[in-house]
C-alpha cells in the first residue's frame, strides 16, 4: 500500500524537478516554473476564477453528457433488439459517427450563438455516438440463455427490457459511459476555447491571448487532468456494484 | 400408470434447408413418444443426433418441419410459464442474487407468498445460508441448483432439462443426480431430461428414450424399473446400462469414432 503511494510520488516530484531545471537551464522568461504555476493556481483561487471555471466546465459536461445518456442507453436497446429499426438506423449513425465534435463547432455556434447551449450540444454529441453504438452492440451480444429463460417465464416485453435485457447490458454500459465521458471532457476544453467565455478551456485560450500568462495557462491544464481523473474515478466506481460486477474480468 | 400422455410428439420430423445449392439436411425424423404425467424420461444418443433440437421443438422454442406436438393436449405455440427449461449452465442471471432469481418467475405473487415459495425452494436445492449471494460468487454446483430452484418456484407441470449437468465436475454431478431424484420424488413433476451421459440416464429416470445418430429417430425405449435411490453396483442397474451402451455402440460402429467420446468421455 505505502509502495504504491511513496513511488508515483518519487515519481512526480522528480518530473517537477526536471521540469524547474529545464525551464531555469533554457532562461526563458515565458514557459513557467511548477512554482510559478503553483502560484497561477493560488491566483486563480484568490480571484474566485478556478471555482468558477471549473463549476462552469462541469455544469456544460454534466448536461450534455446526461441528456446523452438519457437518450442514447434508451436509442441502443431499441435498435440493437428490433433488427429492422437497426438496419433504418445503423447507417446513419455509423456516417455521422466518425465527425468529431470538434467539426460541428461552426455549425453550433450557428445555432445556439456564444452561449452554454453550444457547449452542451457538442458534449451531448461526442456521448451520444459511444453511448448508442456500444448499447446496440451490448444487447445484440446479450446471452440467449437470459432472453430465452425470461421468455420462458412468461415475462412482457416491456419486463423484458427492464428485468433482464437493460441489467444484462449493463456493465458494457457503464464502460461505454466511462469512454464518452472521457471524451466529453475533452471536447468541452476544446468547445470552451471558442464558443463560449468561461469555463478551463477559456481560461487557458484567455490566459494565453491575454498577456501570454503560460503560468495560468499550464495551471488550467493541470486542472484539467485532475478533474478529469476524478471523473473517471466516479464513474468507475460504478462498475463496483455487485449488479454489474460480474460484467467484467474477475481481478481479485 | 394408466393416465393420459402429458405430452405426445407424433411423426416429428426437422428439415434445414442446405446451404446455396447444397442438400437440405435432415436433423430428426418420424419421432413417436408419449409421456405421461409425473413421469422422469430421459433422452440419450450420440452427440449431434438432435436432442437438444428436439427439445428445443417440445418447449415451443423451436418450430418442427412435420408432425405435431401436443402438450397437455394442445400443439405447441411458444414458451410457457407452466413449463420451464432448466440450460446447461449460466441461465441463471449474474445481475441478480440467489433469491432474487428464485424469485424472478413469481413476480406477480403477493411479496409475502414470493418469500416463502423462495424459503421453501433455498432449503429444497440445499443453498440456505447463500440466499443474498450473487451468482458470480457460487460453484458451478450450487448455481445449477439456483437454476433448479428457480424453475420450480412458479410450480410448473413439466420440467425440460438440457444436459443440466454436463458442465460440472463428476463428484458433483452425482450428488446433483441424488438431489434431483430426492426432488422429483417430492415433487412429482413430469420430467423431461436430455443427456449424453447414459450413466446419468439410468440413474435418473423412469424410462431412457434412445435416438440414432443424425437423423435423429427413436431407436430404443428401455423402461428403468428400478426402486430409488438406485443402487449403481446392482446387476439390474448394470444390465439396463449394458443394453443401451449396445444400442448406440452398435450405430456407432458404422459412425466415426470421434463420437465416441461423447459417450464415453
Amino acid at each position: 500500500m505505502k509502495k504504491g503511494i511513496l513511488l508515483p510520488l518519487a515519481v512526480l516530484l522528480a518530473v517537477c524537478f526536471l521540469w524547474d531545471r529545464a525551464v531555469l537551464l533554457s532562461r526563458s522568461d515565458i514557459f513557467p516554473t511548477p512554482y510559478q504555476v503553483l502560484l497561477g493556481i493560488v491566483e486563480l483561487i484568490q480571484h474566485g476564477l478556478l471555482l468558477k471555471y471549473v463549476v462552469a466546465s462541469l455544469f456544460r459536461v454534466s448536461v450534455g453528457f446526461v441528456l446523452a445518456v438519457l437518450i442514447g442507453v434508451p436509442v441502443g436497446l431499441l435498435l440493437g433488439w428490433f433488427k429492422p429499426a437497426f438496419l433504418a438506423l445503423n447507417p446513419l449513425i455509423q456516417l455521422l459517427r466518425p465527425i468529431s465534435p470538434i467539426a460541428w463547432i461552426p455549425i453550433a455556434i450557428l445555432w445556439f450563438k456564444v452561449d452554454d447551449r453550444a457547449p452542451i450540444f457538442l458534449i451531448f454529441l461526442s456521448s451520444l455516438f459511444p453511448i448508442t453504438v456500444a448499447t446496440i452492440a451490448a444487447v445484440q451480444n446479450i446471452q440467449p440463455v437470459y432472453v430465452r429463460a425470461a421468455q420462458n417465464f412468461g415475462v412482457t416485453r416491456v419486463d423484458l427490457f427492464r428485468r433482464v435485457i437493460f441489467p444484462a447490458c449493463l456493465p458494457q454500459i457503464i464502460t461505454s459511459l466511462r469512454i464518452s465521458l472521457g471524451i466529453a471532457w475533452l471536447v468541452v476544453v476544446a468547445a470552451e476555447m471558442i464558443a463560449v467565455n468561461s469555463g478551463l478551456g477559456y481560461l487557458i485560450i484567455d490566459a494565453r491571448n491575454a498577456g501570454k500568462r503560460y503560468d495560468l495557462v499550464v495551471a488550467g491544464m493541470l486542472m484539467i487532468g485532475l478533474i478529469g481523473l476524478i471523473l473517471d474515478l466516479l464513474v468507475r466506481s460504478l462498475e463496483r456494484f455487485e449488479q454489474v460486477r460480474w460484467g467484467y474480468s474477475q481481478r481479485g | 400408470m394408466v393416465s393420459a400422455p402429458v405430452i405426445s410428439v407424433r411423426d416429428l420430423g426437422l428439415t434445414f434447408p442446405g446451404k446455396k445449392g447444397a442438400e437440405p439436411i435432415d436433423v430428426l425424423r418420424s419421432i413417436n413418444l408419449e409421456i405421461t404425467t409425473g413421469e422422469f424420461v430421459c433422452i440419450v444418443g450420440p452427440s449431434g443426433c438432435g436432442k437438444t433440437t428436439f427439445l428445443n421443438i417440445v418447449t415451443g422454442f423451436l418450430r418442427q418441419s412435420t408432425g405435431e406436438v401436443l402438450v397437455q393436449g394442445a400443439p405447441v405455440k411458444g414458451p410457457d410459464p407452466r413449463r420451464i427449461f432448466v440450460f446447461q449452465e449460466n441461465g441463471v442471471f449474474p445481475w441478480l442474487t440467489v433469491e432474487q432469481n428464485i424469485a424472478f418467475g413469481i413476480a406477480r405473487c403477493p411479496s409475502k407468498e414470493q418469500r416463502e415459495i423462495v424459503r421453501r425452494y433455498v432449503r429444497m436445492v440445499g443453498l440456505t445460508g447463500f440466499e443474498k449471494a450473487y451468482p458470480r460468487e457460487l460453484s458451478g454446483g450450487m448455481r445449477q441448483r439456483v437454476e433448479i430452484a428457480r424453475a420450480l418456484a412458479p410450480d410448473p407441470e413439466i420440467i425440460y432439462m438440457d444436459e443440466p449437468f454436463g458442465a460440472l465436475d463428476f463428484i458433483t454431478r452425482l450428488k446433483m443426480r441424488a438431489d434431483l431424484t430426492r426432488i422429483w420424488e417430492k415433487e412429482k413433476k413430469t420430467i423431461l431430461f436430455v443427456t449424453h451421459d447414459i450413466e446419468e440416464s439410468v440413474q435418473l429416470a423412469d424410462r431412457v428414450v434412445v435416438l440414432s445418430p443424425r437423423p435423429g429417430s427413436v431407436r430404443k425405449q428401455v423402461k428403468i424399473d428400478l426402486p430409488r435411490p438406485r443402487d449403481l453396483d446392482s446387476p439390474e442397474y448394470l444390465e439396463l446400462r449394458d443394453e443401451i451402451f449396445h444400442t448406440i455402440g452398435m450405430s456407432l460402429r458404422v459412425g466415426a469414432g470421434e463420437e465416441m467420446s461423447a459417450i464415453f468421455p
